[in-house]
């Protein structure tokens, strides 16, 4: 039988902010256990929640790039259950008045363009952790983590493939991050990601029982994992069993899912309104500051690049899925007057190899935008040929001098003298006659060896374009 | 001292006719003396002394507020630091309180002095104090009745004279009940009004701390330190505080009064009722004008009630799970053990009720038609008051059915327990402020006189209040054996 | 509306609350006699009114994102039934 695979995720990213979501404690990664939970982290008797201006401000953010409803009023409700890493037993979350409403991501999968949609995105508190390394046989509880903001992002099970799950993750991560309102970073686990998977056969409308697995926390886990799920539920159905709706853990070392005991039982969450907060009013003067502040977002830009540089689908998409990468090849373009086709190549080729070489980000990269216009520039004024530059690009690479500089010291510069150009192309048509009278009874190839022979002999530095026209003329005769 | 008034203590403290120190050790004395009523489950001492040699110094200095060097008590759901803070409860009789309820401070900074914390009803569940794992309170009335609850200590502390005044918590009746019960004056604030940071949360939607005195002079003094924004809690209302104390003289020429239908019914027992008649007709003498107004959906306020605060005190309570502070069972298995016995062991009968109750109107299948039921009802009753408080100033009813019942009486029966709050709860439900105040007394025991007004006019009730304690004298009576 | 022993016992358990035995009874018929009470609440038809959770209409007042609170650990630490080198410690939780 064939099979078909639903997925949708569930995807929670930690907002950067200073402080956390309902206190005013440090969400800063990797203190100390519990020397980042206040009171009203801890849930002491008495305490209660106000909540941060800025969580409420970067969930609108998001809520704006991804084009959904922006929810005018949003309530904030208990979810109610027992864990020792969830101090007061409940955790504030939203259920019915989510902040953000329905919206939708593109994705590109084997060069084609899919609409994932987006159910909600609401915000709630994360919870401790459970540090099971063994204390007398006892489980720690570190509550640092408690409390920091999270936006859960819901996606409608519009996946069909592990490999278009692991694309909505990619771009989800890619956008929280253009957005600045995560800081993607999943080793820490500021985003992290939940699945649902089910199988049906080929054409069945409904869908089969799906099972969720929790907490994959790398790209390379979630198409394992979201894989290994599939072949184990095709599997069972095929020898007469059937899918239970549960949780599963995904184990990356034994690279399996097991049922997850903690979750076994079936959860009445109880959720009501918290009445410590009350409901979250988003009025047009809130939204409409945040939109003028918004950065472009990724699908505009990619437009705009499109239209105002020239630029081709692929360069555009390269450039436009990290904000510091749009950010370098505009100021790039800025400093350098060069063609912006041009520049665009640079970064996305030589630069962005080079990059990804030496494993750095576009903000760490050893040369600077400056750098890179000062090099862009003596390409477009003819001092330096293409293949020079690539030289004069290692050296940029390589030390902290200026283009212009690398160019003096080298002696790097592209020969324009036409005086200079012409004695050599003299020199060599006397010493090839031969190629010179195949050229001149029609064999046009033999052009190519004499520009070679040419260069060859400046050492590159001479003027392509004046070497060839040049040339042209001498063989005419 | 014990007799005076919390305006001749503090112009006694000023003249010098008393130290802080000698006035916080004559209550002290006292609490000891009648300790058998059990009004205060911790006393202070040494705090306290602290805290008087500190406001007598601040006298000297002359940098004085009303409540400077005046010995008051905390009900013992207020946080209080470095001191145990039990909410009456076994689950917290360990509990040294890590930091200071908003309320607490604000006491701290006017220098009062600190004797201890008073008993109450187990997480202020409850209407007689019973409920309490520290035992019943004794009403200094008769001692063999209840005071009321669930600020049961507060109101036996502040009749028997054993604090100057006292702080409450008011979610279903608890500050106004007790004080009827105990011949004192309580007021509810609106909701809002006084932070709830640090108080120990039953039902957030319905609790609100506000004062327990003698009369509502005392009362718009204690109002004055507690009321005023808190930005920690997000309830807090961002609202100037006015002076409680300017308008008390104001006259009552003119005042609108709304008695209920609903309240003056044949079921309120008919010395209740005469008690009632004798005092409107007091504020008919003042100038006010009565007239009757209709609350059709009080009725229902006690189911509403029971649904939503047992709902919210259901959450409320999950976070006393034996992990981070309070009591913990001993050698638990599991996880699972830890739990289910650190809180079957920790919490009584009556809190365990109630948070099986709020469980059960959550879960899935009975949220729609107890819960959100309950708050819709919830919007009938508040537009009930709304309704009425276009047509009156404010409404006056009974506080409570009957004056204290006796200890034992009610206890086993649950339900006829919380139909003893059928007068009080629906103020809650509404947010509105309310107060009580004696109005006389029913086979020797004191009975109380409930006033409504609209939001935010605390300063008119209390104003309505004193009046009416200027032409009587119920608020003076002292149990015997406390003069 | 009646309930049974066994709803008590279900009840206690998402309460996590440990009930002795001979006290489920007395519970069933508490909460028996309670619910009874609530049915009051369908007689009134509300089908267009909304519910109420709060007092007064009031929205959300929003805090600006700074650290306001240091490390009080030890304090917080040392009314912990059960802490060790800054954790708190429960039962082994067993995923």
């Amino acid at each position: 039988m064939e099979w078909e695979t639903i997925i949708g995720l569930e995807i929670h990213t930690q907002l950067a902010t200073q402080s956390k979501i309902f206190s005013g404690a440090s969400t800063a990664y990797g203190a100390e256990p519990n020397t980042q939970a206040c009171a009203v982290d801890l849930g002491l008797p008495g305490v209660l929640p106000v909540l941060n201006e800025e969580a409420v401000r970067l969930a609108v953010i998001f809520g704006m790039a991804i084009e959904a409803n922006i929810a005018p009023y949003s309530v904030f409700a208990r979810k109610n259950y027992f864990y020792p890493d969830l101090p007061k037993g409940y955790q504030i979350s939203q259920m019915d008045h989510p902040i953000v409403g329905v919206g939708h991501l593109d994705i590109e999968v084997d060069g084609e363009t899919k609409r994932i949609g987006i159910t909600r995105a609401h915000l709630e508190e994360d919870a401790g952790k459970s540090l099971h390394e063994s204390f007398h046989g006892l489980t720690g509880i570190d509550l640092n983590r408690a409390g920091t903001p999270l936006l859960e992002i819901v996606s409608e099970p519009d996946m069909r493939s592990a490999k278009e799950a692991v694309a909505y993750m990619r771009k989800l991560h890619e956008l929280v991050r253009y957005l600045g309102i995560c800081d993607g970073n999943m080793q820490e686990g500021s985003f992290r990601c939940d699945a649902n998977v089910s199988v049906r056969p080929k054409g069945q409308k409904e869908f089969g029982t799906r099972a969720e697995i929790k907490n994959i926390n790398s790209f390379k886990f979630v198409e394992k994992a979201i894989n290994h799920e599939i072949e184990r539920q095709i599997e069972l159905i095929e020898n007469g069993g059937k899918v239970v709706q549960e949780t599963r853990l995904y184990d990356s070392v034994k690279d399996e899912t097991r049922s997850m005991r903690s979750k076994e039982e079936a959860n009445d969450y109880r959720y009501f309104p918290d009445p410590d907060l009350l409901p979250v009013l988003i009025d047009e003067a809130f939204k409409s500051q945040i939109k003028a502040n918004l950065p472009e977002l990724p699908q505009a830009k990619k437009l705009r690049f499109k239209t105002d540089y020239q630029l081709d689908e692929e360069s555009a998409t390269i450039l436009t899925t990290s904000r510091p990468l749009a950010d370098y090849f505009e100021a790039t373009l800025k400093t350098a007057t060069s063609e912006p086709k041009l520049c665009a190549n640079w970064i996305t080729g030589d630069l962005s190899a080079a990059l990804n070489k030496a494993g750095l980000e576009i903000t760490d990269s050893p040369i600077s935008y400056e750098r890179l216009a000062g090099l862009l520039a003596r390409i477009s004024d003819n001092t330096i040929s293409g293949k020079i530059a690539k030289q004069v690009f290692e050296e940029l690479w390589q030390s902290t001098a200026t283009a212009d500089e690398i160019i003096a010291e080298k002696g790097l510069k592209q020969i324009t003298d036409t005086g200079a150009i012409e004695s050599i192309i003299d020199k060599i048509i006397a010493d090839n006659q031969g190629q010179v009278e195949q050229y001149r009874s029609g064999k046009d190839k033999v052009f190519a060896f004499f520009v070679g022979q040419v260069m060859k002999e400046m050492k590159g530095k001479a003027n392509p374009a004046e070497v060839n026209k040049l040339l042209k003329a001498k063989l005419q005769g | 001292m014990h007799t005076k008034s919390l305006t001749e203590l503090a112009h006694g403290l000023r003249s010098g006719d008393f130290s802080s120190v000698e006035l916080t050790q004559h209550f002290l004395n006292r609490i000891k003396k009648h300790q058998d009523l059990n009004a205060y489950i911790t006393v202070t001492e040494e705090i306290a002394i602290q805290n008087a040699m500190a406001a007598d110094a601040r006298l000297t200095r002359g940098q004085v507020e009303p409540l400077t060097g005046i010995p008051i008590a905390q009900k013992d759901i207020f946080c209080t630091l470095d001191i145990k803070t039990s909410c009456g409860s076994k689950m917290l009789d360990n509990f040294i309180a890590p930091y200071n309820a908003t309320v607490v401070e604000k006491f701290n900074q006017a220098g009062a002095v600190h004797l201890g914390k008073l008993n109450m009803d187990e997480f202020a569940m409850g209407s007689s104090n019973e409920t309490s794992y520290y035992g019943a309170v004794k009403n200094p009335w008769n001692i063999n009745t209840v005071p009321g609850g669930s600020s049961g200590g507060s109101g036996a502390a502040v009749s028997a004279r054993l604090a100057a005044c006292a702080t409450g918590t008011d979610t279903g009746g608890s500050i106004r009940q007790p004080a009827a019960h105990c011949g004192i004056t309580g007021l509810k604030p609106t909701y809002g009004r006084v932070s709830r940071y640090g108080m120990i949360a039953y039902a957030s939607s319905l609790d609100q701390g506000g004062p327990m005195a003698r009369s509502a002079e005392d009362a718009a003094i204690l109002l004055q330190t507690m009321a005023g924004f808190d930005p920690k809690d997000s309830t807090s209302v961002d609202l100037s505080v006015p002076n409680y104390s300017e308008g008390l003289n104001n006259s009552l020429a003119g005042l609108r009064i709304g008695l209920p239908k609903e309240f003056f019914s044949n079921d309120l027992n008919s010395d209740m009722a005469a008690k009632l008649e004798t005092a409107i007709n007091e504020y008919r003498k003042l100038g006010a004008e009565v007239k009757e107004v209709s609350m059709p959906n009080l009725r229902l306020a006690i189911p509403a009630y029971y649904v939503i605060a047992p709902a919210e005190c259901s959450a409320n309570l999950s976070r006393f799970d034996g992990v981070r502070f309070g009591y913990r069972c001993e050698n638990p298995v599991d996880l699972s053990d830890l739990y289910t016995r650190s809180r079957g062991e920790g919490f009584g009968k009556e809190v365990k009720r109630r948070i099986l109750m709020g469980t059960y109107a959550l879960s899935t299948g009975y949220y729609d038609a107890y819960y959100v039921k309950a708050q819709k009802i919830r919007r009938l009753i508040s537009d009930d008051f709304k309704n009425a408080l276009t047509e009156v100033d404010v409404i006056m009813g009974p506080v409570t059915p009957t004056p204290a019942f006796g200890i034992g009486e009610k206890i086993a029966d649950p339900i006829e327990m919380y139909l003893s709050d059928i007068y009080t709860i629906a103020i809650n439900l509404a947010g509105l402020p309310a107060l009580s105040i004696p109005a006389g007394f029913i086979n020797d025991l004191p009975v109380g006189l409930q006033i409504i007004g609209n939001y935010f006019t605390e300063d008119r009730l209390l104003n309505i209040a004193h009046q009416y304690q200027q032409v009587t004298d119920w608020h003076q009576h002292t149990p015997k054996g406390f003069e | 509306m009646s309930l049974t022993a066994n709803d008590v016992t279900q009840i206690a358990h998402l309460a996590r609350l440990g009930i002795d035995k001979q006290d489920i009874d007395s519970y069933t018929k508490d909460l028996s006699g309670i619910l009874d009470l609530m049915t009051q609440m369908s007689e009134l038809n509300t089908d267009n009114v909304d519910p109420m959770a709060h007092p007064m209409d009031q929205v959300q007042r929003l805090r600006v994102d700074t650290i306001s609170e240091q490390n009080n650990r030890e304090k917080f630490m040392s009314i912990a039934p059960q802490a060790e080198a800054g954790l708190y410690l429960v039962p082994k939780v067993i995923e």
